[in-house]
């Protein structure tokens, strides 16, 4: 048998049935839901009088719409009206067709991604699907987990399948040993920076080298969210022990027999030596520094020492003008030094950097400093309710409180600002989220994203710095 | 869904690459549970000078002019030409509905991100890619003479230009089968329900952890 990749083996694993020409349809194990691209799925389904597959694959939280304020009065908190419906008709589609729903104010409610590993609904060797472009997040456990669209959610409901065409295979490569203060958050955007917004594209990476191996499952988490900025629909790393201890004792986990026997299942979830991938890229870890993303793409990327590129020093006209264009948006002159930006708001949270280890990281810089007076509003923003008892529990709410911070509820928040939480126009923010397109976190806002101990960082000194001087 | 043979239409150039869907339909107008209605929002940050809501008038709205969908010789285009990596971002279908709301049936680019280009076919709208030097030619025309058009035939999956050249265009099989025909993806799949069953009682056995009740 020819040497196979962690993804191939995953494919194979789900392949129903492949037509000629490649097309298959892929068996799917777990799909989340959320507010914002399932209501269509259900209306689809009662038009055609259709019944979900299997109910108990299925998974349902709200968080993009949620408040992150109080939520004492449940789903009526939410003021705006349109918001409301939506949280409203997840719930309700969720009672009709009997799907478990996390509902405002349940401890699990959070970002979809949070939820899944967090309760362990996501399992290594699943396949996970979500209408969600961050579905990516979840391949870190080894599973196979794909970002769909609303008409896809619809087809996982009524056949718990999916139609895919096998992609090619792609490895980055980290080797080395990462600085003090250089996170999974700075790997992942070196790695975009490197091979751009469309450099995945057609792809399942898989995240392979020493720096992986050594990172928390928390870290591989983030790293594999932000695979999609990279292009690629799926991102994955093999299955070792840290995997398996995070998955064990958690809520929809095996347990007794069908836990020995997933375990042997598991150990097998990494590339065969020798396995073929169409594509490599290496990077050194040890020479990753801090970054922060300066224009509109994540791939506008820098290590925290450059400078904002010169749109007149690009000789691909396309690109010159893509850059004059962000420049423009995010107020920024050819040149400037990435010290030099403002920090004017600052976001930590999101599915990217909104888990446990995240507030604890960023707890350690703000731990007995102030945020800058320069600093109109810093939100630390938990990825679940459990994240923020959690948290609570460890005394980390108090440090970013004192610190002037202020601790909301769980949910999407400002990363894409579809609730209250918005980014004011020509303000900019340092964001532990995961998307710096124009607009996302409020129309006109400049974001710039970054870890959550370079946001605690630039929080103090109301610029962007570099965070190894706070350590 | 509606079927696609055969159309010839104007053509709009969008001039930019790694056009997202935030920039497509921005997050405001998610909040919709309908799939219609998102056309006059298309874009909308580009194309309007104000900041839009889900209940605003667009029709009392000022438009920013220099915007390609602003200006009068690309009304009523049925084709949009766009640059590298088009629809990247997040996976809101919401991006192809309201393309194909305001009347889009095809884009045409050298690249796309992947869930966008799925997406496109479930909804009746033609993703084709182009090489690069083409899209770059398509481009100068469009620009050059105003009322520029194409054809596009999908069952014969050329495109014909004006002065009558073609540029024959590669589509995948099953799609071109399924939007030649308007048909429906799960009706599709569930003709092969006995092979998904069949899937299940053997997957049973080598992972049954998968099939215990959870929580």
């Amino acid at each position: 048998m020819s040497a196979k990749t962690l993804y191939d083996k995953l494919w194979d694993a789900h392949l129903v049935r492949e037509e000629e020409d490649g097309t298959a349809l892929i068996y799917i194990d777990r799909q989340l839901l959320h507010e914002v691209t399932s209501p269509q799925a259900f209306e689809g389904l009662r038009m055609a009088g259709r019944k979900p597959w299997r109910i108990d694959t299925n998974l349902a939280t709200p968080d993009h719409n949620v408040p992150t304020t109080d939520l004492t009065g449940g789903v009526a908190s939410i003021k705006d009206p349109v918001s409301r419906i939506q949280v409203e008709t997840l719930g309700m589609n969720a009672r009709e067709f009997g799907i478990t729903e996390f509902a405002m104010g349940d401890i699990r409610q959070g970002i979809v991604h949070v939820v899944g590993p967090e309760e362990g609904a996501t399992l290594p060797g699943m396949t996970v699907v979500c209408g969600d472009s961050h579905t990516a997040t979840h391949g870190a456990l080894g599973a196979l987990a794909h970002g769909i669209g609303t008409s896809e959610v619809e087809h996982v409901l009524a056949t718990q399948c999916l139609i895919q065409k096998k992609m090619k295979n792609m490895l980055v490569r980290v080797n080395g040993q990462l600085q003090k203060g250089v996170t999974p958050k700075d790997v992942v955007l070196a790695i975009i920076g490197k091979i751009g917004t469309a450099g995945g594209n057609g792809h399942a990476i898989e995240f392979g080298g020493q720096v992986f191996c050594d990172m928390s499952i928390e870290g591989r988490l983030t790293v594999c969210n932000m695979a999609i900025e990279a292009g690629a629909r799926v991102g994955l790393v093999a299955v070792d022990e840290k995997t398996v201890e995070y998955v064990q004792g958690r809520p929809y986990a095996p347990k007794g027999d069908d836990w020995d026997k997933a375990v042997v299942a598991w150990m097998d979830l990494k590339s065969d030596e020798g396995a073929h991938f169409d594509k490599v890229v290496e990077l050194d870890g040890s020479l990753i520094e801090p970054q922060v993303s300066w224009g509109t793409s994540p791939e506008m990327v820098l290590d925290v020492n450059g400078v904002v590129p010169d749109p007149t020093k690009e000789l691909d006209a396309v690109k010159a003008d893509g850059i004059q264009r962000a420049l423009d948006y995010m107020g920024l002159k050819a040149n400037t030094p990435i010290k030099e930006i403002p920090a004017e708001y600052v976001f930590i949270g999101s599915c990217t950097n909104s888990r446990i280890e995240d507030f604890r990281a960023a707890a350690e810089v703000l731990k007995g400093r102030k945020i800058s007076d320069n600093v109109e509003l810093a939100l630390a923003v938990p990825g679940s309710g459990l994240v923020k008892q959690q948290a609570e529990a460890e005394g980390l709410d108090k440090i970013f409180i004192e610190a002037g911070f202020e601790w909301r509820n769980p949910g999407c928040s400002m990363c894409l600002a579809m609730n209250a939480d918005k980014l004011p126009t020509g303000k900019h923010c340092a964001s532990t989220s995961n998307r710096n397109f124009e607009g996302r976190q409020g129309a006109g806002g400049r974001t710039h994203l970054v870890s959550p101990e370079m946001a605690a960082a630039a929080a103090v000194a109301g610029h962007f710095v570099d965070v190894r001087d706070y350590l | 869904m509606d079927k696609i043979v055969k159309m010839t239409a104007l053509v709009a150039p969008m001039d930019r690459a790694n056009v997202d869907t935030d920039a497509i339909i921005p997050k405001q107008f998610l909040k919709s549970i309908k799939r219609t209605g998102f056309g006059p929002n298309l874009f909308d940050e580009w194309r309007y000078e104000d900041v839009g809501q889900p209940d605003s008038d667009n029709s009392n709205r000022p438009l920013r002019k220099e915007f390609v969908l602003n200006q009068p010789r690309y009304q009523d285009a049925k084709i949009l030409l766009a640059r590298e990596n088009f629809g990247c971002g997040s996976s809101r279908e919401h991006a192809p509905w309201a393309l194909k709301d305001y009347g889009f049936d095809v884009v045409i680019a050298p690249s796309f991100a992947d869930i966008f280009f799925n997406n496109c076919f479930k909804n009746g709208i033609m993703p084709l890619v182009l090489d690069e030097a083409i899209v770059d030619a398509l481009f100068q025309e469009v620009f050059a003479q105003e009322g520029y058009a194409l054809t596009v035939d999908l069952e014969s999956q050329q495109i014909v230009k004006p002065n009558g050249d073609v540029i024959p265009f590669e589509i995948d099989s099953f799609r071109r089968h399924c939007l030649l025909n308007g048909l429906d993806d799960i009706g599709l799949t569930l003709a092969h329900k006995d092979d998904i069953k069949a899937y299940e009682e053997q997957r049973k056995k080598e992972a049954p952890w998968l099939f215990s009740h959870a929580g």
